[in-house]
């Protein structure tokens, strides 16, 4: 047994270990809970979905985590993997819009803020779109709305349910209005997908706000999100500053917004899957698609 | 007539205004014949306001978009229509007053009108909530353009707000989902949508009622992704870069001519809209009425696709694949 076996064992069985800020910077293998401050072997974190433990504090996940957990494995064909970002008004604010694109590019080595593509999940086919927060805060540009307009235009053409992960600020500032009409060009494609009576899933994440919010985030048949995911329109310290008071208790997360009935139901990271196929399942969703 | 409040820009022209009242009163007290000065002063404000306006920066065009006098919506639909019935409510428990709408009539043409709506004064303006509308605004927004949809009433929209309101009660009743809702429900509609941005547009908050075969914008109105205020303490993080903001993002008829999003764009009188609100109005009617004529030479069906394919081509991407700046470029 190596000693990394060793130590995600003792993990495994081992009651909660508490460390101080010293072990805190260590070399990465470990990981520590920003709520409840367990520190796991990283491994352990992931093979249980970045998932904490100690507390179910959901962890932010990237796009390629996000698909190895809802596609099935080797089933993932991406589109449009090619389509990436151009600066149509030239912007430049304290940083220039094709600089920030670029480093985002490096760091992410992703295009744009959303990988797209059709797969199997549980044996059921899918067309998945997972945004990620990494790039310039999974913000929607022209890409992610072209993108994310192609997959369920696609999704339409073959008859299979949509399904798309959202994690997002909002609209991307630097594209301008060319930015905010991606909100109605991507509701525009899901009416068609709908009125051909395709299923459409959205699954909130955190964050989702802003005009992810306001156009496809909250157009699905069934709403679901992540635990204590922030969701919201309007950002809080905005509201805070009409408002000039303090916002309520657990305001814009995932559980308000379901007891206000915006949102159907919360699903666990780690159930996800087996959910997701069952919610498939009863909406007569098949291994094949009828011709 | 009551004094209309100036903005910065227009000072130059105060003193020449001062001028031309002083000669006049000279010409009612006594027997000088002032008319050739008169004239000639006269003569020289118009070109001077006309080089201002010409000249406005984006920012200026804000000011202007904003000004308390300039037409709202309940004043274009008043002189617009032959006659016409505003209606209330949302029929979920709510009327919003930021956003106004109702049947009427233009000659034999009956339409559904709606829009944001901003107040005169203080007062006015606590009541309309300074035209950011409520999930409730945007909900009866939607009733009325399925009542259009129903009888077959062609849609004139009106797009003048800062933003939807963002609030607690805003989110609680899920102003998300309400905008959401008009974005998916309005590719529905089987009639003609024409949608003008009177004053500004801001925001989900103006797409909320915005998704039209054709948009039609004023010169000097304004419709922006998010406030440039709110866009230069985000990414300048310094509130006191509006003006740059405003530059930057691209807001005004032409610019937004050129990338795609608006379809016309209105003269305005020399010295804005709110110098001269009926004939602002008239220029409104004409467009409308003769871009209504070209959609209804249209099929439904004809005019769905078509309002899709105009909003299927927005965007700048550029496909490595096909290395070509698509769709719209
Ligand atoms: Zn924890």
């Amino acid at each position: 047994m190596s000693l990394f076996d060793w130590f995600a064992d003792r993990q495994k069985n081992a009651p909660t270990v508490r460390v101080t800020q010293e072990q805190e910077e260590g070399d990465g293998l470990w990981s520590k809970c920003p709520e409840c401050s367990l520190v796991v072997y990283r491994k352990d974190l992931v093979a249980n979905a970045s998932v904490c433990k100690g507390c179910g504090h959901h962890n932010r996940i990237d796009s390629p985590e996000r698909i190895a957990l809802i596609a099935d494995p080797g089933s993932f064909e991406p589109m449009d993997t090619g389509l990436s970002p151009t600066d149509p008004l030239a912007f430049k604010d304290r940083r220039s819009y094709a600089d920030r694109i670029r480093d985002s590019q490096q760091s992410t080595g992703l295009l744009d803020a959303v990988v797209t593509g059709i797969c199997r999940t549980s044996g059921l086919p899918l067309a998945l779109g997972v945004m990620d927060f990494r790039f310039m805060g999974g913000s929607m540009g022209s890409v992610v709305g072209e993108k994310l307009t192609r997959l369920i235009e696609t999704a339409t053409a073959r008859r299979i349910p949509v399904l798309i992960v959202c994690a997002s600020g909002g609209a991307r500032m630097q594209e301008g209005m060319l930015s905010l009409m991606q909100m109605a060009k991507i509701s525009g494609a899901l009416e068609r997908h709908r009125q051909a009576e395709l299923l459409y899933l959205p699954l909130l994440t955190y964050p989702t706000t802003g005009g992810v919010t306001a156009s496809f985030a909250m157009l699905g048949d069934l709403i679901l999100a992540e635990p204590k995911a922030l969701i919201g329109f309007a950002g809080r310290r905005v509201i805070e500053q009409t408002l000039r008071e303090k916002l309520p208790e657990g305001f814009q997360t995932a559980e308000y917004l379901r007891d206000h009935g915006f949102v159907d139901a919360i699903v666990d990271r780690t159930e996800f899957k087996a959910t997701l196929a069952s919610l498939l399942t009863m909406h007569g969703c098949r291994e094949t698609v009828p011709a | 007539m009551a004094r209309r409040a100036l903005l910065e820009f227009e000072k130059p022209l105060v003193e020449l205004e001062e001028q031309i009242e002083q000669i006049r009163q000279l010409a009612r007290d006594s027997e000088v014949d002032v008319s050739q000065q008169l004239l000639q002063l006269e003569t020289l404000a118009t070109r001077r306001r006309k080089d201002i306006f010409d000249a406005l920066t984006p920012s200026q065009k804000i000011q202007v978009a904003r000004h308390p006098q300039r037409p709202s919506t309940l004043d274009y639909i008043q002189v617009i229509t032959d006659e016409w019935l505003e209606l209330h409510g949302d029929r979920r428990g709510s009327d919003d007053r930021a956003l106004v709408g109702g049947v009427g009539r233009i000659g034999e043409q009956g339409v559904v009108l709606l829009g944001h709506q901003k107040g005169r004064d203080t007062k006015e303006n606590v009541a309309r909530n300074f035209g950011m509308a409520s999930p409730g605004g945007y909900r009866k927004a939607m009733r009325l353009m399925e009542h259009a949809d129903r009888f077959r009433l062609p849609i004139l929209s009106f797009i003048d707000t800062p933003g939807a309101y963002a609030g607690v009660l805003a989110e609680e009743q899920g102003q998300g989902e309400a905008i959401a809702v008009n974005l998916r429900e309005m590719f529905r509609l089987r009639v003609p949508i024409l949608a003008t941005v009177i004053g500004e547009g801001g925001s989900g908050g103006a797409l909320g009622i915005g998704v039209a075969d054709r948009l039609l914008m004023f010169e000097h109105s304004v419709y922006t992704v998010a406030s440039p205020e709110a866009c230069a303490s985000i990414l300048w993080r310094d509130a006191g870069k509006a003006s740059t903001a405003a530059e930057a993002l691209k807001i005004t008829g032409p610019d937004l001519l050129k990338l795609g999003i608006v379809d016309l764009v209105l003269p305005e009188p020399s010295g804005g809209n709110h110098s001269a609100p009926l004939q602002a109005a008239e220029t409104l009617k004409s467009a409308l009425l003769e871009q209504l004529s070209e959609l209804q030479g249209l099929s439904e069906s004809q005019l769905i696709e078509q309002r899709y394919a105009k909003f299927r081509r927005m965007g700048r991407v550029l496909d490595s694949e096909s290395p070509i700046a698509s769709p719209s470029s």
